[in-house]
């Protein structure tokens, strides 16, 4: 095995950094390397993710059955109300649409799901074989729009015109086209602000809303979690954007800052510290001493009330380390600080998707030695994991095994996980799953590799 | 009985099947220091290794030659060889599989002629390379699972002297399946090479230091014996002659072959060991004959508990197949019996199955409904309309529970929201028992936790009114 933080693959060299070892930039927002194994999925995903908590759209997947299959209800997000976009809808194209085109069959597949669901709002996302056969999606969503008197909006989103980012982009002007009023219809400002790039995950917003709420700050609607097609034709109306997941929201934050002058600052609600510290950039630009006190008050209470629970969690899990590898950048960021609340040391971090400007905050956070990473792949990851003799690894369902067949910990931060992680609340259940995992009893066997061997020391 | 046919929709809501290359990965996973590499754009890799991950809690590395733009404009010559280094460099694999995808089929790729002039360009001469066209929209994973094999074994497959070995092919089955399947070939003395052997691949066991490449699969050299074997044993009713190993074994090399149902249930079960009898001359031993007889005893046990049973089955055709027999012989009403792929197979297989049963004396007088190439949007309507009250399929199928109350009894692929999937042993008598177990004890928890409540509701009011 190569030494020092150099990946095996020379291409993937300026990915791969350690702190204190090189100076010059992480290499990110490129292609993936083919051969890689790269961890990354593709534009439509990128898209989809984004858009899908649209509770009352109908999101139809035009192209073959598999990109429909895996994306089937397989995230976490929460509905208060309507439960259209938990279904799956496909045009299931078959290798004559192929030849032959599949438009007839895009305008069939609406007029059916129109006639069934009555939804007042069609997402239509174009996948890899559409892109190649040249279907006129922007024609047939056109057309469709007319004949049903709703909106039928395309998603240009084929998989390789880039990488999962190029989706968040498309996703984002898809949302443009949402949001954008008729034309001659104004929307007055009020004091409401948007939440961007939150997807109620197991009720995330929901807790999010609660402490606005209480400080005196109303959501108008969030992009996307929870949302219906009323609530984001109003989007216009909000006086603030705060975004969270940055990496897929910032050019709808920059777009409506450009388009309707609603000012945007970014935001994360993940860990104590981003909570408390997001919370009172909110409430400043309220320019409301009363507000200010009351986001004191509450940040204060909240703070206080799991401090005892904290503190147990980080007696016992004070000086192990951690590897990070997450879709976007503001996560990683985020969890360097909450781990640190816990008395736990990164030593690898790594994205999927991260801006450049994501990786500098990055490096700035991370003591020196630690490997940074963008775009990688299982073998790196083992790696790292091996040479900075980490006690646990947060990444998605693809990095789970990984960890376990190495007989380390996990910490499930994807977008199916089924608990929220976000707030106050959140932070402790965050506390809570390091602790089961890292602390299991398990572990304790991974050295007795058969029977009658003793146990390790530590 | 009634038949209901789907051949064409203009759309499909919340979809039964996956696609082709899915079964592909899974087949080569089979063979021992295989690696594959998926060509098309990175997505495809990604999704199905999660899917795949999932079930069965295993890495499931997979390569992507990872199209963009311009590979898709020019030709991804570039980037699949460029990913092939890339794979030996990391993985450094005594096979390669290369699958495609949608889009490197779309786009009209050789990948034959790429990966051809790839080893002699850089003058490989013991690497394999098995390049499969698995379209995604060419069919489900059932189809690429079974046709992978088939590409395997027509690639490899050439040494013709005779050996005392059997070839075993078998369908996507749980690795613990795979495992009571050699158990019962070694209770049976036999010497034979199970192809795809993804046992201890897809279910490895906790070992350090951790290897990229797990241990076990079938061995490279075993397959390029398969046409010296005395006998193909390959089971799988609903595998089409074209997609059939062991058809081409048959022909091109003359091996017979032998095929029968996955072992599920008495019948099939029966068959198993009856042709393997007949394959090697050896007697039935005492021990499988003590675990059939357990099998009968515990069927007469719950048999009636099972007839309450009314039943949607639903899945990739084989298991699909296996699962309805079991029912069929077991007085559960399999009342739709429905797959996502497009099984001619399947269709004539149940017609046979259930002429049988309709014209025995325990007759049943209920319909039963057989969907093809369908989606849950229509498995949930009609097991709503027909009152279904178990269902027996993959995760997918949560849907029914969700908006119907059928409790789900998981069985095939994925599993996905419970764990031990890939731990879960349905084949051979001691399987087929514990299989049943599973169905009659969900009949049994339904009926415990509503008979109190559905018997006042019944009788009560009405006399005190
Ligand atoms: S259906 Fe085609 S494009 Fe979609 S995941 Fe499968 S192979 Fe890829």
């Amino acid at each position: 095995m190569e030494k020092g933080s150099n990946p095996a693959i020379e291409e993937r060299k300026d990915s791969v950094q350690t702190k204190g070892e090189t100076k010059m930039q992480l290499k990110c927002n490129t292609d993936s390397v083919a051969g890689c194994v790269s961890q990354r999925a593709c534009v439509y995903c990128g898209a989809r993710v984004v858009l899908n908590p649209i509770t009352d759209a109908i999101h139809l997947v035009h192209g073959p059955i598999g990109c429909a299959s895996y994306t089937w209800d397989i995230r976490g997000s929460l509905t208060s109300g309507a439960d259209l976009f938990r279904f799956s809808f496909s045009t299931d194209l078959q290798e004559m649409d192929v030849i032959f085109g599949g438009e007839k069959k895009l305008t069939r597949a609406i007029d059916d799901l129109v006639e069934k669901y009555h939804p007042p709002l069609i997402f239509v996302y174009s996948t890899c074989i559409v892109g190649v056969i040249g279907d006129d999606l922007e024609a047939v969503c056109k057309e469709a729009s007319r004949k049903h008197g709703i909106q039928v909006i395309p998603v240009q989103s084929s998989g390789f015109i880039g990488s999962k980012s190029a989706g968040y982009k498309a996703a984002c002007d898809a949302l443009m086209r949402l949001i954008e009023p008729p034309p001659g219809e104004i929307i007055e400002q009020d004091k409401t602000i948007n939440y961007l790039g939150e997807f109620n995950l197991a009720g995330e917003l929901w807790i999010i809303q609660n402490y606005l709420k209480e400080i005196g700050i109303d959501i108008n609607v969030a992009l996307t979690g929870d949302s219906r097609f009323e609530t984001l034709k109003l989007a216009s109306k909000a006086c603030l954007n705060i975004v969270q997941c940055a990496g897929s929201m910032i050019y709808t934050a920059e777009q409506m800052k450009e388009r309707f002058g609603i000012p945007y600052m970014t935001v994360s609600f993940i860990g104590i510290e981003d909570t408390s510290e997001s919370l009172r950039r909110i409430a400043q630009t309220f320019l409301d001493p009363e507000m200010m006190h009351r986001t004191e008050e509450l940040i204060q209470e909240k703070t206080a009330a799991i401090a005892p629970e904290i503190a147990f969690y980080r007696s016992k899990l004070q000086g192990k380390k951690a590897a990070i590898y997450v879709g976007g950048g503001f996560k990683a960021i985020s969890l360097i600080k909450q781990f640190r609340e816990l008395g736990i040391e990164v030593v690898m971090v790594g994205t999927q998707t991260g801006r450049q400007e994501e990786y500098e905050t990055i490096t700035d956070l991370v003591k020196e030695g630690t490997v940074i990473m963008d775009d990688t792949n299982p073998s790196e990851l083992e790696k790292f994991i091996l040479e900075k003799e980490a006690d646990l690894l947060v990444g998605g369902v693809k990095e789970r095994p990984l960890a376990y067949k190495m007989g380390i910990a996990f910490i499930d931060h994807n977008h199916d996980r089924k608990h929220p992680l976000s707030g106050y609340a959140g932070a402790v259940n965050f506390a809570e799953e390091v602790y089961a995992t890292v602390c299991s009893p398990v572990w304790k066997y991974r050295s007795i590799m058969t029977a009658g061997e003793k146990e390790e020391k530590p | 009985m009634s038949i209901q046919k789907e051949n064409y929709r203009n759309v499909s809501e919340n979809p039964c099947n996956m696609c082709m290359p899915l079964g592909g990965i899974i087949a080569f996973k089979g063979i021992e220091g295989s690696m594959t590499l998926l060509h098309g754009s990175q997505g495809c890799a990604t999704y199905m290794r999660r899917t795949i991950s999932e079930h069965y809690e295993e890495p499931i590395d997979v390569a992507s030659s990872s199209l963009n733009e311009k590979g898709t404009v020019f030709g991804g010559e570039d980037n699949l060889k460029k990913g092939l280094d890339n794979v030996r460099l990391l993985y450094k694999p005594k096979m390669i599989g290369v699958l495609t995808t949608c889009l490197a089929e779309t786009i009209g790729e050789d990948i034959g002629g790429i990966t051809g002039r790839y080893l002699q360009d850089r003058g490989l001469t013991d690497l394999p390379i098995v390049n499969v066209s698995t379209p995604g929209y060419g069919g489900s994973h059932s189809e690429g699972y079974w046709h992978t094999i088939y590409r395997i074994v027509s690639s490899l497959a050439c040494d013709r002297t005779s050996h005392s070995k059997i070839n075993v092919i078998v369908p996507h089955i749980s690795a613990a399946d795979l495992r009571e399947i050699k158990r019962m070939l070694r209770e049976m003395d036999l010497d034979f090479t199970l192809l795809p052997d993804y046992a201890d691949t897809l279910d490895a066991p906790y070992s350090k230091p951790y290897k990229k490449i797990p241990d076990g699969g079938t061995k490279l050299e075993d397959i390029r014996r398969m046409p010296g074997a005395k006998a193909t044993l390959e089971i799988g009713l609903t595998v089409e002659d074209a997609q059939s190993a062991g058809k081409y074994l048959e022909t091109e090399f003359g091996v017979p072959l032998f095929r029968v149902p996955l072992p599920v249930g008495i019948e099939s079960t029966d068959i198993f060991f009856d042709t393997l009898k007949i394959i090697s001359g050896k007697a039935i031993t005492d021990e499988i004959t003590r675990e059939r007889g357990r099998l009968l005893d515990g069927m007469f046990d719950s048999h009636k508990y099972n007839f309450l049973g009314r039943a949607v089955i639903f899945g990739e055709p084989e298991q699909v197949y296996a699962a309805t027999r079991l029912c069929l012989e077991n007085g559960i009403h399999p009342l739709i019996i429905a797959t996502g792929s497009r099984s001619k197979k399947l269709e004539q297989l149940l017609h046979l199955e259930i002429a049988k049963t309709n014209s025995a004396t325990h007759g049943y007088d209920e319909k039963f409904i057989i969907m093809g190439d369908t989606d849950f949007a229509h498995i949930l309507e009609k097991s709503k309309e027909l009152n279904v009250n178990l269902a027996i399929g993959h995760s997918e199928g949560k849907i029914l529970t969700e908006r119907a109350d059928i409790p789900l009894v998981r069985y095939g692929f994925p599993i996905i929201d419970r764990v031990g999937g890939q731990r879960m042993v349905s084949a051979g008598y001691q399987g087929s028992l514990s299989f049943l177990d599973r169905l009659t004890n969900t009949l049994l928890e339904n009926k415990y936790r509503n008979y109190r409540q559905t018997m006042y509701g019944k009788y009560y009011s009405v006399s005190a009114k």
